[in-house]
């Protein structure tokens, strides 16, 4: 699939997301269930800025000190009897995870859920060379099994769908023939689930936190399918972001119920499941052979810069659950596997500005999501420097826009000029203020935009400092 | 105690002089003395925001000298304020004009955190007899950190009736230059605000802001409601009928 989604433009993409009724609801019901919870179990820690604090310190000396610990946790994987591969670029890891499914002659690859195996577009490179790959998140299978639909939220990918389209999708692709409850529809999908688990040869998952200390790999989900998928099948592989790391097990542990907390509102999430290498004599489960595929995709071009706490992200969606922009347009409309606020900054970082130009401009910059961040990313901030970036070093910015900041950088800087301006304005607004008598707003340029859906004030003429100035004299005392 | 008062660019263009003059009446009713300079232009928040950075260092440094005599410099908007507290991070790398920042971000206060953090004051006298809803304003809560002193000030203006703002903590959509680059995401926000001051039945939606209430305003008056705009200052400075 790779970063970005999709072909349209992405004002047709907001107008689509806008115009979906279903949607909107679904996410607004999710927003608010979401984020209740989150606070909720925020709130029982007593000291959340002091927790947060500490994330972002954890945070932050890992990727300061990333190739130690990456060197740390390749080796403990390899002294134990696993394989670790470091992939510079999607084509890479696809590459050698093709290889090892080669090797071993398998087909049947049942996959946990991982953002960035989507990021890489790994299950398309393993179709190709004719694997059959089988999600099996509850929320990525739905997606799958409906044509391979792009998830729209990093943690609750089908949030878009409700259960009549599900009933539908199950009932197009897998002769399902119940009713659209939600128990009966996680019942068929167990029971088509379970043939895929016993018959694949290869399970594949993401990896929440990579432990350096012990050479692990930690899972965290609610269906217990990333744990299935780890025991049954004989070979293993992981595939992770290469920020994906902690030190140890302490750090884990805080972070790991940052991340449940922060994502979903648990304490723990009902499996936190942790894999240290091979199967060993007398082990009743695990996998024969196990391969890490550590994956940079532009990561290491973003270590070191001013965007480095961007790198900090634990995946857990707490920015897109707050953001008033999602709320309204939802996660297909940015275009990229990572949507909201996280997505708008991350994805112009992975996969360039052509595409994505207009992502950092999808904000009023309210900074909900900087202060929803368990990790205290500074995700408004991030957002203004992509667009200082997008002025001062790639020219996508319109004549108009740099004539008329200019002009204001001309006019607010120098008393006279704003003086002219401000005396003419009055007049000017008057005559705009209020919208033409099919609706439409009046004025040109942004004036326009402004007046085609509100008006403006009516200004009685720069009279504060008229007034101002008479007192001073003794006029209004 | 002597206030210099930086207007604002919508305060002084776009709005009428009642949100300045209460502002003004205010502030001497709590005895300070307010100088208003003349020179004052705009936080150069609109070229910050949209990345225009150089542009918005040449209004600052005019900014700078234009408030280096005051002693306190207060504002009718949160979020102007908080763009004069980004000063010094935007000259970080100019040791000089960093440092006559930090001046300037450290005397400036909101006003309804000036009266009550610096003035130590929390009942301005004022009455208004009025079902009212107040929007909390992000840049104001989130980036300025100030949150209780407007609760506090109306709590005590006699004659409101105050009802809470459902989902008051969400954008309005303004967003500055957002509002008219992204229009369409920006009237469905807007849209959803004026839907949640409608449930609460107010007459009045009270802001601490212009840019939010230019906007929430604006759509409330091309949809036709009557739901009437106050800036706080406004309010504070009601005396009655």
């Amino acid at each position: 699939m790779g970063v970005r989604i999709g072909s349209e433009k992405f004002f047709d993409r907001v107008d689509k997301g806008i115009n979906n009724e279903f949607m909107r609801k679904a996410v607004v019901e999710a927003q608010t269930r979401l984020e209740g919870r989150k606070t909720k179990t925020q709130e029982e820690m007593g000291n959340w800025e002091d927790w947060r604090d500490l994330s972002e310190e954890i945070r932050q000396h890992t990727l300061d000190n990333l190739d130690f610990y990456l060197e740390q946790f390749a080796e403990n994987v390899a002294e134990q009897g696993g394989h670790v591969f470091f992939a510079e670029s999607a084509e890479e890891a696809n590459d050698y995870i093709t290889n090892v499914v080669k090797k071993k002659n398998a087909k049947n690859i049942i996959k946990s859920k991982s953002m960035v195996t989507e990021e890489i577009g790994m299950n398309e490179a393993l179709e190709e060379t004719g694997c059959n790959v089988v999600e099996s998140d509850l929320g990525e299978w739905i997606l799958q099994l409906d044509d391979h639909d792009p998830p729209s939220h990093i943690v609750v990918p089908a949030l878009h769908k409700n259960k009549e389209q599900i009933r539908e999708t199950f009932h197009e692709k897998r002769q399902y023939s119940n009713s659209s409850d939600p128990n009966e529809l996680a019942l068929f999908a167990r029971e088509q689930l379970r043939k895929d688990f016993l018959s694949a040869e290869v399970g594949i998952t993401g990896c929440n936190f990579a432990v350096a200390e012990s050479g692990s790999v930690s899972l965290v989900t609610n269906e217990g399918n990333a744990r299935l998928a780890t025991t049954l099948p004989e070979t293993q592989i992981t595939v992770m972001g290469m920020e994906r790391i902690v030190p140890t097990w302490k750090e884990l542990d805080i972070l790991v119920s940052m991340l449940c907390r922060s994502a979903v509102g648990q304490k723990l999430t009902s499996y936190i499941t942790g894999l240290t290498a091979v199967k060993e004599d007398g082990d009743v489960d695990g996998p024969e052979e196990f391969h890490v595929v550590i994956v940079d995709n532009g990561r290491s071009k973003i270590l070191g810069t001013k965007y480095q706490s961007a790198l900090q992200c634990i995946r857990c969606a707490a920015c897109i659950n707050v953001c008033p922009v999602y709320r309204h347009v939802g996660g297909h409309s940015y275009g990229s596997i990572y949507p909201g606020p996280i997505g708008a900054v991350l994805t112009p970082l992975l996969d360039g500005y052509e595409d994505h130009k207009e992502l950092p401009y999808a904000s009023s910059l309210c900074a909900a999501c900087t202060e929803a961040c368990p990790v205290k990313i500074p995700l408004h901030e991030l957002l203004v420097e992509h667009r200082k970036d997008i002025v001062e070093k790639t020219g996508k910015i319109g004549f108009a826009e740099k004539m008329a900041m200019k002009g204001y950088a001309k006019a607010a800087s120098n008393p006279n000029l704003y003086k002219m301006g401000t005396n003419m304005a009055p007049s000017y607004i008057k005559s705009i203020a209020k919208s033409e008598e099919d609706g439409k707003g009046k004025g040109v340029g942004p004036v326009k935009l402004w007046t085609n859906i509100r008006d403006l004030p009516e200004s009685d003429g720069n009279s504060f400092r008229k007034w101002f100035e008479n007192r001073s004299k003794g006029g209004d005392q | 105690m002597k206030v210099s008062l930086f207007l604002t660019c919508l305060a002084d263009v776009v709005y009428p002089a009642s949100v300045g003059q209460s502002t003004v009446e205010v502030l001497e009713r709590l005895g300070c003395e307010v100088d208003f300079p003349k020179k004052q232009t705009c936080c150069g928040q609109p070229a910050f925001n949209s990345g225009f950075h150089r542009e918005s260092k040449e209004v600052a440094q005019h900014m700078i000298k234009t408030f280096e005599h005051a002693e306190y410099v207060v504002s009718p908007s949160g979020s102007c304020v908080s763009m004069l507290k980004e000063y010094p991070h935007l000259f970080a790398d100019d040791p000089d004009w960093a440092d006559r920042a930090s001046q300037l971000a450290d005397k400036s206060y909101e006003l309804t955190q000036f009266i009550v953090e610096v003035l130590k004051v929390e009942d301005v006298g004022a009455e208004l007899e009025a079902n009212v809803t107040y929007h909390t304003s992000c840049h104001m809560t989130r980036l300025l950190g100030v949150r209780d002193a407007p609760m506090k000030l109306l709590a005590n203006v006699k004659g409101l009736k105050f009802t809470e703002l459902p989902n008051k903590q969400q954008c309005c959509g303004f967003g500055g230059t957002f509002s008219v680059k992204m229009v369409p995401i920006s009237e469905q926000m807007v849209n959803e605000k004026v839907e949640h001051i409608e449930e609460t039945n107010a007459d009045v939606l009270i802001g601490a802001d212009l840019g939010c209430l230019m906007n929430i305003g604006g759509r409330i008056e091309r949809q036709g409601k009557p739901v009437k705009v106050m800036h706080i200052a406004e309010v504070l400075n009601s005396q009655g009928s």
